[in-house]
């Protein structure tokens, strides 16, 4: 599977990158690159095979609910690059 | 005078603790140290004035997050980012006395194999200024060998650790998954982080590993171990049984000098007592690269969306919300981070996810089931760390899939969650060579003492050729 200019800006989009058109073209290379080394995966059959998300046993890890001390405002917004009052800032925009 | 290339972690603390040393005076041993040699190996990002303590100095990869020590994870949207609380692994040395020396240099976000896609320049070999130290952990294997700290600790997600304890010459454990706390780290692909030590023998790194290790609240993925962690003494290895997994041993791209120094270490392994047999691992060397390159670029590209410069790091000017977050994200990530996004986010994306994250677990099922199957037979596996030594600076960074298979050794035990040790086992063209030492979950002691056994059969010297007085 290759990937194609479209498509690549399709996904820069749902991860949020604003591409400069230099990179555009390096990483239309790159991806189609790697891509297809790690497209070595679908060589096997595995319909069989159950999927592994995390390599212990553990489940349903469940502890007591009960309060503990957490951040402050002032830790929480400590680093914060531009505030307003206990408000993080932001420029405005839609609902994106 | 104290001479920190030849100090051992455990010889340092003997000191201390019989008074012929203060904490004090080691801690400024390091600091002297580096102020005369970390000007042209560049371990450091960030370097501290002593905080007092009754313990030894450590040096810290700056993905672990430090309570009011800037903590980078070597990217310009980290920069300046000073945390809020200590991560878990932090508490535990402090608890132990321990005085951070500084934060050791790494791959942005811990992606690479060289510390070159660090946004802040590339740390140096002491072996070898002109070559890699190897990656992502370069900064804090570079600062142990050259005698810039008495150990250290990196993070590994495929190689971290073991790869570049293995290009600068000291002994590096990839712990198993969910022994040591994440709670505080920066993210990467987080079913594969471990957090670990690198230390200058394997007492050492077994001591740090006994303090950073167990369960703990804020990581839900923690497990207490199931045995405590045994110092290793003694060289006798009869009853162990190592396996030569043939894949790994014979790979494409493993120079002639590594398999060299490897095929006689194996030889002493056998004279040291254990029983030694070829094995196969025939589909997880084969397949682990491509798996490890879609699991973990599709974890990477979901731990990296918390960057959009709201709460904390780098924030781009622009007048509108969802240009502020693009900008953000473009000039404050490096080349490869935007790469691991962009293919994680593709191979999570709707038509392909099956095609590719789907498949690449289920190769991952395949992969532990092979890894399992050996340990029916086997207590420990064995093979190179690294196809190859120290390579030179500039060599793979135009290349990302050359980069990519620096790791090809190291990446299947990880994906199977599996503890790996990296010991040096002699030199090839004058630098050193590791051997890697893979056991069953939670065997760490095996490791520990296969890992001691050999490196006292063996007598390799840590110090560089170039810094030897």
């Amino acid at each position: 599977m290759a990937i194609d200019r479209e498509q690549l800006l399709h996904v820069a989009r749902l991860a949020r990158l604003e591409l400069r058109e230099d990179e555009v073209e390096r990483l239309e290379a790159q991806l189609n690159d790697i891509l297809e080394a790690v497209s070595k995966v679908s060589e096997l059959d595995l319909s069989d095979v159950p999927p592994t998300s995390h390599p212990l046993d553990v489940v349903n890890v469940s502890e007591a609910d009960e309060p503990r001390p957490c951040l402050t405002v002032e830790e929480a917004l400590a680093n914060a690059p531009e505030r307003e009052g206990n408000f993080f800032k932001v420029p405005p925009g839609g609902s994106s | 005078m104290i001479d920190t290339l030849r100090l051992t972690a455990e010889e340092a603390w003997r000191l201390v603790d019989t008074r012929e040393l203060s904490g004090a005076e080691l801690f400024a041993a390091y600091r002297a140290a580096i102020d005369a040699r970390d000007g042209e190996l560049h371990c450091y990002l960030h370097v501290c004035d002593d905080p007092g303590g009754d313990g030894l100095p450590i040096a810290l990869k700056d993905v672990i997050g430090t309570k009011g020590i800037p903590t980078t994870a070597g990217s310009k949207i980290l920069e300046g980012y000073l945390p809020v609380y200590d991560s878990t692994v932090v508490k535990r040395l402090k608890a132990h006395g321990f005085r951070v020396l500084g934060k050791t240099n790494t791959d942005e976000f811990a992606m690479g194999s060289s510390t070159e896609n660090s946004a802040f320049g590339p740390s140096h070999n002491p072996w070898d200024p002109s070559r890699v130290p190897g990656g992502s952990g370069g900064g804090s294997a570079a600062a142990v060998t050259a005698g810039l700290a008495p150990w250290a600790l990196g993070s590994d997600t495929g190689g971290s650790i073991k790869q570049p304890s293995a290009l600068c010459g000291n002994v590096g454990l990839r712990p198993t998954y969910g022994t040591v706390s994440r709670s505080g780290i920066v993210a990467f692909a987080s079913s594969l982080d471990q957090v670990g030590p690198v230390a200058r023998t394997v007492r050492d790194c077994a001591f740090l590993y006994s303090v950073i290790a167990g369960r703990d609240h804020w990581d839900t993925t923690t497990v207490e171990l199931p045995h405590a962690v045994e110092l290793p003494e003694g060289q006798d290895l009869k009853g162990l049984r190592i396996g030569v997994p043939k894949e790994l041993n014979e790979a494409e791209g493993i120079e002639p000098g590594v398999a060299a120094a490897v095929r006689a270490a194996i030889a002493q392994l056998e004279e040291l007592g254990a029983e030694v047999a070829e094995c196969s691992l025939p589909l997880s060397v084969d397949f682990g690269l491509a798996c490890y390159y879609l699991i973990t670029p599709a974890e990477a590209s979901s731990n990296l969306a918390r960057y959009d410069g709201v709460r904390y790091g780098y924030r781009a000017d622009a007048d509108e919300r969802l240009e502020m977050y693009e900008r953000t994200r473009d000039e404050g990530f490096g080349d490869e981070a935007k790469r691991r996004i962009m293919v994680g986010t593709y191979a999570l994306s709707a038509g392909y996810y099956d095609a590719y994250y789907g498949q690449a677990q289920k190769v991952r099922t395949v992969i532990k089931r092979e890894h399992d199957a050996l340990f029916e037979t086997f207590d420990a596996l064995v093979s190179p760390t690294s196809p190859t030594v120290a390579f030179p600076l500039g060599a793979r960074t135009a290349d990302p899939i050359a980069m990519y298979l620096s790791d090809l050794l190291t990446i299947p035990s990880c994906m199977a969650g599996l503890p790996g040790l990296s010991v040096p086992c002699g030199l090839s063209e004058g630098l050193p060579v590791g051997l890697q030492l893979i056991g069953p979950q939670f065997a760490e002691n095996t490791l520990f003492r296969i890992g001691h056994a050999l490196e006292r059969a063996i007598g390799f010297d840590p110090v560089p050729e170039r810094l030897r007085a």
